[in-house]
């Protein structure tokens, strides 16, 4: 619990560089991580764009890009899902979102630890620029999960030479950043709330946060280690992933470093390509929540406070998180039902995945409780928490699918994967931070963004991602396999070619769509109008400061907390909204 | 906007629903033994599921429209929760899934824990950039010895495998880069690959599973209709992942003896 001893600890700084660029003020950081998966996002949808046209046309000569190999194709691919799962869903809620408001809800100065939070930015950044080095020297084609041992060899295709170091380097760099930030968002939660700010008071955005930076802990030190292990096997000769006996003669058409000689074998011996899958997926499964559980957070707040009602099951939400994030780390296996692992850890990965479909499911029916017998209030970040809802049921329902070993003989790396994931940790956490960009801007830049454009954007938004990801399970069915770079090759999956040229039209509508929030953006910040400091007339403490908020959150006041954070038409309150830190005297829970 | 919201909800839910229901795109026709069970396993689920998806969708669309914001004077019902409700939905999820999981298990321990039967069709299948090989040991019923150094992709058959002529078990073994299976015999599978992941992948016999460098994988399916069905590859394994398909062809147990006859005898 803080202490009232507890003072800012830097004073506002007053030139640029310190203001703007090596900034110790988490608000500064926050946006700074904002704007780097604002880039990022772009990126990755741009190479995802590419894929698109490629699939259908893979003969076409596209202005700049020319004519897309297939190796071309991979790397994109590999681009596309370590920069959407890196640099947007792990940057975006937590680095962004998180850092800004997290110390505000709690009614605390800055984080725990100023100088780290800068340095776990600047390391991320680092980490965005090494890889996008390897879009100039090949990008590897190993995809994002980067399985050994093509991940581990170089001559195993075109990429995986510089590129693949690169790749690594870059995964590991962010791996140390991101440790840097989960300790920094623990400590913030345990040391650093207001007087009054108890654990059971906090907005369920700042738990989400929280139990975020726990798996970030978890998770990417495993990470982490095993991104070394795989340096080392490349470069130093190590055995960790590769097993001996490998030769690469297959890859004739790959002119630069293939083994032409049959005698050339790769010279391992005793690495396992199995453990660096259990590593990756330590690391992997987590991270799914990693992505979608601050969306969660941001959910859960908009549908009370739009609601005009109590969360419900404010415990029950909190439980539901905490049991996601244990259960997180004991359902890595089944992403290896298929791996050649023993069938019978398959039983015990199951059963554990399936059950974490329980918590999913508690904080589903929470959300409709919520909106059930509200007053709702159809703002923008509201139509994106309700699309958030609508998005997590749809992505989280072929989980059970995936979940059962038997089900996943068929379904295993196909386009029912693609579609499952997408929808639930891709579009749905998208959703999430879309939602928070809408309800939030208004206290970062002290201006409203566009309804009118706002609703545009979630219309097209909503439609056209369940356009692009809702067809990919029908395809999944007929046995479309992912990461192909054509399917001109075998039969049966031409027969798809008419649905995935579909997606690719969907795709389109929905990318030019992403401008319009763009546009929103910057055009909101230089002219939309001004915002007051509690436009959504909500409860939590960031509502309760300036717009934009003072370099110390709170101008030299420290707030005083006595109510939940969602006591919305509380019966006998003036308003029909108390806010946290209303005098205790107010009628609330 | 309430009306508008509803309305696209129920509309995405209808569509999405319908194509699943019509079966628009859907699974290859099962072939193979435990083609059967899987679909019924998928199709249980499948319902399931497709109730939850319909009840939870149809629910969101009515609340938002239901309870949209009316001005001051519509109620708003003060409540921080339900415990038993929360009680009885943890509850009810828990079992279903559970229970999902339960059945469709039974389904795995039989594909997977069981050895394959007597008599079964020994095939070894092998997988690397970009192309499956699939041998067969020969009358004398054993796989002759393969090593790595002498693997050569590009001369294709039995040096793509590597196999070694000095073993006198390699003398009677055939490669082929189609696989040939008699109907209703099981195949006794064992998987390798040779360079990175692959996975073998048949839609139709609801088959899948990786072949790993370094291990060899055993694995046993039955075809019981005759007929020629592809095989892709379902791993991520480089620039040519995409043409890495394959043909398995599911004759009569005389076809089969015919066509591995006039194998052994080309090699004579």
């Amino acid at each position: 619990m803080a202490s009232t001893e507890i003072i800012h600890a830097h004073a506002a700084p007053q030139g640029f560089i310190r203001k703007y660029i090596f900034s110790l003020d988490h608000k500064v950081i926050g946006l700074q991580y904002y704007f780097l998966a604002l880039i990022a996002v772009f990126v990755g949808m741009g190479l995802s764009l590419l894929m698109r046209i490629h699939l259908i046309w893979p003969n076409a000569n596209l202005p700049i890009f020319g004519a897309i190999k297939p190796e071309t194709y991979l790397m994109f691919l590999t681009m596309h899902g370590t920069i959407m799962v890196f640099f947007v869903l792990t940057t975006a809620p937590q680095g962004g979102f998180g850092n800004y408001f997290l110390p505000i809800q709690i009614g605390a100065p800055d984080m725990a630890f100023p100088t780290l939070n800068m340095l776990s930015f600047w390391t991320t950044f680092v980490a965005f620029v090494v890889l996008v080095a390897a879009f100039f020297v090949g990008a590897p084609l190993h995809g994002w999960t980067g399985y050994a041992p093509l991940s581990a060899v170089p001559s195993a295709g075109p990429g995986e030479g510089l590129g693949a170091d690169l790749w690594i380097t870059s995964i590991a760099i962010f791996c140390a950043a991101s440790l840097m930030g989960a300790l920094n968002f623990i400590t913030t939660v345990l040391d650093m709330r207001a007087k009054g700010m108890t654990m059971m008071r906090m907005p369920l955005t700042c738990w989400a946060w929280f139990i975020t930076a726990i798996l970030g802990l978890l998770a990417f030190g495993v990470l982490l280690a095993a991104g070394i292990l795989l340096l080392m096997d490349r470069n130093l000769g190590t055995s960790f992933f590769v097993p001996g006996g490998l030769n690469f003669t297959g890859q004739t058409s790959f002119p630069t470093g293939g083994f032409s000689s049959s005698t050339d074998l790769i010279k391992h011996n005793g690495g396992s390509p199995l453990l660096w899958q259990h590593l990756f997926w330590f690391f992997g499964h987590p991270e799914v929540y990693i992505a979608i559980l601050p969306g969660m957070g941001v959910a859960s707040q908009l549908l009370s406070t739009f609601s005009r009602k109590p969360i419900f099951g404010y415990r029950a939400m909190v439980y539901a998180m905490l049991g996601i994030g244990i259960l997180g780390f004991v359902v890595w296996g089944h992403h290896m039902f298929m791996s050649g692992m023993s069938p019978y850890t398959a039983f015990a990965f199951s059963i554990m995945t399936m059950a974490i479909g329980v918590p999913s499911a508690i904080k589903t029916f929470n959300w409709l409780g919520t909106l059930y017998q509200g007053r709702v209030r159809f703002h923008t970040p509201m139509l994106f928490a309700i699309g958030f809802v609508s998005l997590f049921v749809s992505g989280g329902l072929s989980g059970p699918f995936l979940a059962q070993p038997v089900l996943d003989i068929p379904l295993h790396d196909t386009y029912f994967v693609v579609g499952h994931f997408h929808l639930i940790m891709g579009v749905a956490a998208i959703f999430g931070i879309f939602a928070a960009t809408y309800y939030w801007f208004p206290k970062m830049f002290g201006r409203m963004m566009s309804e009118g454009l706002g609703r545009w954007h979630f219309f097209l938004t909503l439609l056209g991602t369940y356009a692009i990801f809702m067809p990919m399970h029908y395809l999944g069915l007929a046995g479309q396999t992912r990461r192909y770079s054509e399917f001109t090759q075998v039969a049966y999956q031409t027969k798809l070619i008419p649905l995935q040229t579909f997606i690719t039209y969907a795709a389109i509508v929905t990318i030019s769509a992403q401008f319009i929030f763009l546009f929103n953006l910057f055009w909101s910040m230089a002219k939309g109008k001004k915002a007051t400091d509690n436009p959504w007339e909500a409860t939590t403490l960031e509502w309760t400061t300036a717009t934009p908020p003072p370099h110390d959150n709170f101008g030299g006041r420290t707030p005083v907390v006595s109510h939940g954070p969602y006591e919305y038409s509380v019966p006998g309150a003036p308003r029909d909204f108390v806010m946290q830190n209303d005098p205790a005297t107010t009628p609330a829970h | 906007m309430g009306l508008a919201l509803l309305a696209l909800i129920w509309l995405i839910t209808f569509v999405s629903t319908y194509f699943f229901v019509a079966k628009t795109w859907w699974f290859p026709v099962g072939a193979s033994a435990s083609a059967a069970w899987i679909d019924h396993q998928f199709a249980v689920t499948f319902i399931l599921m497709g109730i939850v998806f319909v009840a939870a969708q149809g629910a969101l669309g009515l609340f938002v429209w239901q309870y949209r914001d009316r001005g001051a004077t519509q109620p708003v019902h003060y409540s921080h929760g339900n415990a038993k409700l929360e009680i009885i939905w943890t509850v009810l999820t828990a079992v279903l899934f559970i229970g999902l999981n339960l059945m469709g298990s039974r389904v795995w321990a039989t594909e997977r824990f069981d050895p394959p039967e007597v008599g079964a069709v020994p095939v070894e299948a092998t997988g690397l950039q970009f192309a499956w090989y699939f041998r067969y040991p020969g009358p004398d019923g054993k796989y002759g010895r393969t090593k790595a150094e002498l693997e050569d992709a590009s001369a294709g058959g039995e040096s793509a495998v590597g196999l070694d002529p000095s073993d006198a078990a390699s003398k009677d073994d055939i490669v082929s880069g189609t696989m040939y299976i008699p109907v209703n015999r099981e195949v006794d599978l064992a998987l390798r690959a040779q360079d990175v992941i692959h996975s073998l992948f048949i839609p139709s016999m609801r088959f899948k599973q990786d072949a790993v460098p370094g291990l060899i994988i055993h694995m046993h399916f039955k075809p019981i209709q005759t007929g020629d069905y592809e095989i892709a590859c379902a791993e991520l394994c480089g620039l040519g992942h995409y043409k890495m398909h394959g043909m398995l062809k599911v004759v009569s147990q005389e076809e089969f003896d015919k066509w591995l006859a006039s194998k052994e005898a080309e090699k004579q």
